[in-house]
């Protein structure tokens, strides 16, 4: 239970227990790192785009060491793709959308004072933030950051003398994964505990928000799923240091035969995307569990098939265990394997299907508001639709045979990730921003972010698929080695217009976010009319959340247009009236 | 250059909107206004870019598959390479059919329900029905998907024939290396620690299967033969791609892996067919395997067994050397 304390700055801002300000912390942090992430999409798309083109940007950026004369060395690019897919997958997508939602949330939502275990919580943000300067570090040192992909596929990450990224770079990421697992662990742990048992009166599992069974989900697929990477990262940091060979044999690097002997590459495959995999989904979740309460408050309906929703989510989570090795449907493994992990990965088509038919129906017959974070809402279903689609073919093992490691991949991963989770993220902070910070992001702004957004992120990815279908596999510096791609230059040149396009409204997102914390509109306590708990808190934010006892609730988050009652939503701390029916 | 100028442009038209918005929310504030309150105008104007917006990017859709599908591989140049595309081909309508029931349901019922002040929505939690049969109809169409897949799978890595011709391709930072079986169609023993300068490969020289073998920098094949390619790696994960064949596998150091194809089509035809006097078949590289990654190259000829019959006797078995 939180005390009353003296509040210095280092304990309200820096050490905070309190579950509002570590949210905050876990989005800026993830907001920063997501614009590094982002610039470095930038620099290395420069290359791609127009390769053996001096460029002023690349130089400025990279210097004379990594940029000599404005070319982007191979080395660099590697590093730049693998740090890009790093920062994104694990530090955005992961740590900034669960870590930020969660925390926030999860105690305003159930209605608890806070988290479960306060300084486990400010914990998982240290050694998150340590792991962030550790990898943060791996950018300024001579050899390089790692550069063998997010994937990191040993012997090419275990070896130095393969690249130089290998060297120390990829020490430094090992570290630093090791420390983003632990934090990640210790908030999944906290999540599931509060969640689980710091319910309010009233609060049963059935009227728990979707968000809320969202995070649940997600916070046990993370605690089941981080820890194999971590054995994964530990074994390459054996075989790396001490001479192991798990994951090595019959190696001759700069032409000296090394020792390793009966490792095997393809054990680490299967323990990377053991979390690989379910990552993915630890990722789309919270972004699931965000936009269905978004689409139900703003379209002033119910979300549509609540038990439905959740028993899909259920069942994602189950069969995101089963479906890793359509990652490695060419790595060698037996092709049998390659058929049982066909039919899994094919399976979770039906719920994905599920959510998006139950979507739709909660548009119709709604009465829409379009708030900035609506539309967000709304661009998620569009890509989620299109990229999970795009997945039947690539989990269709005799079909991932020709575009596997091609830009179909690129375009798939980049739809759903890319563009739904952020467009899920999105939505969260316009529509949390005001429970945050108690002021309104400007809504023009919003609009404008959104639009540019939506239309550039498809015009970058739509037409990846264009290229994997035309053999072009990925992280390739540049194309111009194969005669076979000449003809693609025109859709790369596309490609590169809306990406740099797309990157640079993104500062007007982060002006809007930070421009409004401080001067943006005073926000009233619930101004979008939303049912849940968070709202009944006062719009000032206080330790404890709320200032006498903590209410009670007496019915589900989607009574919104209910027939009978006086306004189009019904708090869930309302009791019901004589003669009301729970629905 | 152009790219900075798009850049520092771009800055500044943002930079511009930004000011105007601050300005036009001062004015809101002078007038009294809640400048961010969500009104029925806004709603409207929301609802209508949606449907305009997203009938454009339909639309664009529908430009890439007619001006970008074309840029696709050509037809498969093998047996199971046809197969593959036969699925593709039915997977790819699919998925393009649901897209394009979804989206514009979707974009529809945007604009259609923008919300007004007086609106009212529809109360309408849940239908067990629908649900049920928007489970069933799809698992039923997955299954129809997954029994197509997997039955191409396994005619893809099962179905191997036995006169295969066993080619070794042999991966490393950063090129290709071959090495035919010769007339015993056996390749001999190999092992990485008897690599020296002057046996590249680590072939066992002892071995008496080894002495038809032959290196070569070119895979030459003859057309509607099968062949099995078994692939090696000296020191990180590659991964052999043809494209043209629908060939991939992965390299992988301290194992062979393999995969078995018929070519359908001669190098000479498709120069023809692709009305391209310089193309050849090519196998890349697709596992990101270092600096060099993106420059691996090695060509495969296809051609009549009389072409291949002269090529092959001109080349040296490595008992021969």
């Amino acid at each position: 239970m939180s005390e009353h304390h003296k509040e210095t700055f280092i304990s309200k801002y820096i050490f905070s227990l309190d579950h509002k300000m570590i949210a905050k912390q876990f989005l800026i942090t993830g907001m920063l790192m997501g614009i590094l992430g982002m610039v470095m999409s930038l620099l290395f798309r420069i290359q791609i785009g127009n390769p053996g083109e001096s460029s002023a940007v690349l130089q400025w950026f990279l210097g004379d060491r990594w940029a000599e004369g404005g070319i982007l060395d191979p080395n660099m690019y590697l590093a730049l793709v693998t740090m890009h897919g790093t920062i994104l997958v694990f530090w955005v997508l992961t740590a900034g959308l669960t870590g930020t939602f969660a925390n926030f949330l999860i105690p305003l939502q159930i209605g608890a004072r806070d988290m479960a275990s306060g300084f486990l919580n400010m914990l998982s943000y240290w050694f998150f933030f340590a792991a962030t300067m550790v990898l943060l570090s791996s950018l300024f040192i001579q050899t390089g950051p790692s550069s063998s992909g997010w994937t990191v596929y040993p012997p090419l990450s275990a070896l130095e003398e393969a690249i130089p990224g290998s060297g120390l770079g990829q020490t430094l990421w090992l570290i630093a994964m090791a420390l983003f697992v632990v934090s990640s662990l210790l908030g999944g742990l906290n999540y599931i505990v509060t969640i689980i048992n710091l319910r309010t009166k009233g609060m049963s599992m059935k009227r728990l928000p979707l968000t809320m069974w969202a995070i649940l989900i997600t916070a046990i697929l993370g605690v089941l799923s981080f820890p194999v990477l971590l054995s994964a990262a530990l074994l390459l940091i054996f075989d790396r240091s001490f001479g192991t060979s798990f994951y090595l044999s019959d190696i001759i690097i700069n032409n000296e035969a090394l020792h390793h002997v009966g490792g095997s590459p393809i054990l680490f495959e299967h323990l990377f995307w053991f979390l690989g995999h379910p990552e993915v989904y630890i990722i789309l979740l919270p972004a699931l569990g965000i936009v269905s309460e978004v689409m139900s408050v703003n379209t002033r309906k119910p979300i549509f098939g609540y038990k439905a929703m959740v028993g899909a989510m259920l069942a994602i989570a189950f069969l995101s265990f089963i479906v890793w090795g359509h990652h490695m449907f060419i790595t060698g493994m037996s092709p049998f394997l390659g058929s049982v992990f066909t039919f899994t990965t094919l399976l979770i088509a039906i719920p994905s299907a599920v959510k998006v038919f139950n979507y739709l129906v909660t548009l119709w017959r709604g009465n829409i508001r379009f708030s900035p974070a609506m539309l967000f809402a709304i661009a998620f279903v569009s890509t989620f639709i299109t990229g999970g689609l795009t997945g039947l073919i690539l989990g269709d093992s005799a079909l991932d045979i020709n575009v596997h490691d091609t830009y179909f991949v690129v375009g798939h991963f980049h739809i759903v990730m890319g563009l739904s989770a952020i467009y899920g993220m999105f939505a969260g902070v316009y529509h949390w921003f005001p429970k945050m910070y108690g002021k309104m992001m400007n809504k023009k702004l919003g609009y404008l972010h959104f639009w540019v957004t939506f239309i550039s992120a498809y015009g970058v990815f739509f037409p990846m698929h264009f290229l994997g279908l035309a053999g072009l596999p990925r992280r390739y510096y540049n194309n111009d080695a194969f005669a076979m791609f000449d003809n693609l230059s025109g859709i790369n040149e596309v490609i590169t217009f809306f990406a740099i396009t797309g990157g640079l409204i993104q500062l007007i997102f982060v002006f809007n976010f930070f421009y409004s914390i401080f001067k943006g509109s005073k926000s009233v306590q619930n101004p979008w009319k939303s049912n849940t708990l968070e709202w009944t808190a006062p719009i000032e934010r206080i330790h404890g959340n709320w200032p006498g006892d903590i209410p009670e609730v007496h019915r589900w988050p989607y009574d919104y247009s209910k027939p009978g009652a006086d306004e189009d939503f019904i708090p869930q701390t309302e009791p019901l009236k004589e003669g009301e029916i729970e629905h | 250059m152009t790219n900075l100028l798009i850049a520092l442009i771009s800055f500044l038209l943002i930079v511009a909107v930004v000011q105007f918005v601050r300005v036009s929310e001062l004015l809101s504030k002078v007038n009294k206004e809640d400048v961010n309150e969500i009104t029925e105008k806004d709603n409207k104007t929301q609802g209508i870019l949606m449907l305009v917006v997203g009938s454009l990017f339909l639309l664009s859709v529908v430009w890439q598959i007619i001006y970008w599908g074309p840029l696709a591989l050509p037809a498969a140049s093998s047996e199971h390479g046809l197969l593959i595309d036969g699925l593709m081909s039915f997977t790819m309508w699919l998925i393009i059919i649901v897209f394009f029931i979804l989206h514009p349901i979707m974009f529809w019922y945007s604009y259609k329900y923008s919300g007004k002040d007086k609106g009212v929505a529809f109360f309408y939690t849940h239908n067990n029905k629908l649900e049920l049969i928007w489970t069933v109809v799809p698992a039923i169409v997955l299954t129809a998907v997954i029994l197509y897949g997997l039955s191409t799978w396994d005619k893809i890595t099962n179905d191997i024939p036995q006169e295969s011709q066993i080619i070794e391709v042999y991966s490393e930072q950063f090129a290709w290396t071959a090495r035919l079986s010769g007339e015993d169609n056996i390749l001999g023993n190999s092992d990485f620690r008897l690599v020296t300068a002057e046996n590249h490969l680590g072939i066992n020289m002892e071995d008496e299967l080894s002495q038809d073998d032959i290196i070569v920098g070119e895979v030459h094949i003859v057309v509607n033969k099968p062949v099995l390619l078994k692939f090696r790696s000296r020191d990180v994960i590659h991964s052999a791609f043809l494209p043209h064949f629908r060939v991939q596998m992965n390299c992988v150091p301290g194992m062979v892996t393999q995969f078995g194809f018929t070519p359908t089509q001669t190098t000479a035809e498709m120069k023809v067919q692709e009305e391209n006097e310089d193309f050849e078949f090519v196998l890349l590289c697709n596992k990101i395997c270092g600096s060099g990654h993106y420059n691996m190259q090695m060509n495969f000829v296809v051609e009549t067994q009389e072409e291949y019959d002269a090529w092959v006797s001109g080349q040296k078995t490595l008992g021969a050397q």
